[in-house]
């Protein structure tokens, strides 16, 4: 009995091992996900970029910043002279905290009364901020007690405003749904892609098309260019949908937006082109883009924050191109802002698009070998 | 001498260690039906694809149409027509969409493709068939198809690697009628096919073993060589020489 079972259990061995793209995917995507999973995920936000607008520059403003630098949260990158600077950097991105100490704060708390400082979070971004805002009230109750210790009675001395901006309810959708346009655009277009130049090659329709005098550049252009089409499609979709069902506000240029992401659906579909160069099938190529989107969704800041991550899992981060358009979609839609703050990634992600269409057609040979 | 439409020189292929083609000498005149005969693996396809600018020689040297096809492989393409095993037609389109998307690719615009496309369609018979899914067609149409997409820019060569595999007898009969009519009209074309019939209705023909030529001539003369048997018996009587 069972003595046809190890025949066809040494030949699955034998065929898993042949097929080396498979194999890799499966001692690959464990490892990937444990370690992106393992690492990236956590939603207490440490080290949040954050900028101080310091108006009183006194011992005891230094002192209360201090405390937030201590809770670890927040991690101080710059000390502002005024508003116009501190908007700035949360409109860039380079802070997504803000703590402004007033000139009154050192006055008020002497005389016993109530002394306001302003803890203003980027908001467009909800675990993050919602682990400032904690961390906020936690710093303001401690050294409330403090100084009631030492005082005995009286107002509570300190108190801080938490503002957060940007997306002031703190609404998932409106965090969620600009991102999922870039995850949206990031799976189909790759895979489709992928799939485009390899189904030729299984058909056998790809050796018919090598004799023809069409040049590889005609060949890959005009094999992409249908899908720019269904890439905005897919992002209008999302968008009304968005705006409508989830009430998520269309807040800067949308005429900006729409081109961003014409640099970034390129990219996706030069990057597909470009795995369709490397595997056989079409079989590998939706693993290799599966390969491909798990980094994207998990390292970009899709579900967590960057700033959550170790160190490795944040450079990693920098070398998928999602990280780049969330920025641009999330600055853009919540934000409002424009080229002035976002061109650096802008610029990213048109080197990315251009990298890849070199690569692909540079890798793509019109013979058979 | 005129220039020959086909020329090779020793032309070799290897792939990892293994030779498909060994040192292959081969001289076809325009306007010819030329065969090549052999086994499978006996480096048939292998041939044809280096003549096509498909595999690129590892030795030796091919002339299509006074071309080296190691040197300017893409100046070839517009001369040639070319049938692989498995026909390169699209089957999620029409017979008519194929047609038209193969137009286009060899650079035909608007009236010349217009009359062209008339000229093919009349050739082939296919009119009834245009708004039909290739994928629908029977073996012997889709072999008519893949033909008519072939010759559409009037390649002055043709490659036909075994045209006429999984098609009926009739069919192959009529397929052999038009590449006759094609070559009367000054098409010369290379025929790759382990069919005797089809191999007899070859103007000459080229015996392939293991690589390389084992006889060259007309249907006759290459049955002569062994002593006046049928060509089966000379191509086998060759092929086992051959091996010893």
């Amino acid at each position: 009995m069972m003595s046809r079972f190890w025949p066809m259990f040494r030949k699955e061995f034998i065929q898993m091992r042949r097929d080396r793209l498979t194999f890799a995917m499966m001692v690959g995507i464990p490892v990937m996900q444990l370690l992106v999973f393992g690492y990236a995920i956590q939603t207490d936000v440490r080290n949040l970029p954050t900028v101080v607008l310091d108006q009183s520059r006194t011992p005891e403003s230094r002192d209360v910043v201090q405390a937030f630098q201590n809770t670890g949260n927040f991690r101080m990158v710059a000390w502002v002279d005024g508003w116009p600077a501190l908007d700035r950097a949360l409109a860039r991105g380079d802070a997504q905290a803000a703590i402004v100490v007033p000139y009154e704060y050192p006055r008020e708390l002497a005389r016993g009364r109530t002394a306001t400082l302003q803890v203003i979070v980027d908001a467009s971004d909800p675990l993050a901020s919602q682990s400032a805002i904690a961390a906020a009230g936690a710093v303001a109750m401690v050294r409330s007690l403090t100084i009631l210790s030492r005082t005995e009675g009286g107002a509570t001395p300190l108190d801080t405003r938490v503002r957060p901006r940007y997306n002031p309810g703190l609404r998932s959708p409106n965090y969620i749904v600009p991102g999922l346009v870039g995850v949206i655009l990031t799976m189909t277009m790759v895979i489709i892609t992928a799939m485009a130049i390899v189904r030729e090659r299984e058909r056998g329709t790809l050796e018919q098309l090598i004799v023809t005098p069409i040049t590889k550049t005609e060949l890959m252009l005009g094999k992409i260019a249908p899908y720019v089409g269904v890439g905005l499609l897919q992002m209008t979709a999302v968008l009304i949908l968005g705006r409508y069902v989830f009430d998520v506000p269309i807040t800067g240029n949308i005429v900006l937006l729409y081109a961003v992401s014409l640099i970034f659906i390129v990219a996706s579909l030069a990057f597909g082109l470009f795995i369709s160069t490397l595997v056989r099938t079409q079989q590998q190529a939706i693993q290799a883009s599966f390969g491909f989107m798990l980094p994207n969704i998990l390292l970009s800041g899709f579900m967590f924050p960057r700033q959550a991550m170790p160190e490795i899992a944040q450079w990693l981060g920098l070398f998928v191109p999602l990280t780049y358009f969330l920025k641009v979609v999330r600055g853009i839609l919540l934000k409002g802002v424009g080229l002035e703050a976002l061109w650096e990634e802008v610029l990213i992600l048109v080197a990315f698009a251009v990298v890849l269409i070199v690569a692909s057609v540079r890798r793509f040979r019109k013979t058979l070998d | 001498m005129t220039q020959a439409a086909v020329e090779t020189h020793d032309l070799t292929r290897r792939f990892d260690g293994l030779t498909a083609v060994a040192k292959l000498n081969l001289r076809i005149e325009r306007g010819e039906v030329f065969g090549l005969l052999g086994p499978n693996g006996s480096g048939k396809t292998t041939t044809i694809r280096m003549l096509c600018g498909l595999l690129e020689p590892s030795d030796g040297a091919a002339l299509v149409a006074g071309i080296d096809v190691a040197v300017a492989p893409e100046q070839i393409k517009q001369r040639i027509g070319y049938m692989a095993q498995k026909v390169g037609v699209y089957e999620d389109l029409t017979v008519s969409e194929n047609l038209d998307f193969y137009a286009g690719i060899y650079g035909l615009r608007r009236t010349a493709k217009r009359s062209r496309l008339q000229e093919v369609v009349t050739f082939l018979d296919l009119g009834d068939r245009l708004q039909q899914l290739a994928g629908q067609l029977s073996g012997g149409w889709k072999q008519r198809l893949a033909l008519a997409c072939a010759l559409i820019h009037r390649p002055d060569l043709l490659f036909l690697d075994e045209p006429t595999a999984g098609v009926d007898p009739a069919a192959r009969r009529r397929f052999w009628q038009t590449i006759h009519d094609l070559a009367s009209a000054g098409t010369t074309a290379l025929v790759s096919t382990h069919y005797m019939d089809e191999a007899e209705r070859c103007g000459r023909l080229g015996m392939m073993s293991r690589g390389h030529l084992i006889a060259v001539g007309t249907p006759g003369e290459v049955a002569a060589q062994v002593g006046g048997h049928t060509l089966e018996d000379a191509f086998v009587i060759l092929q086992e020489r051959d091996e010893q």
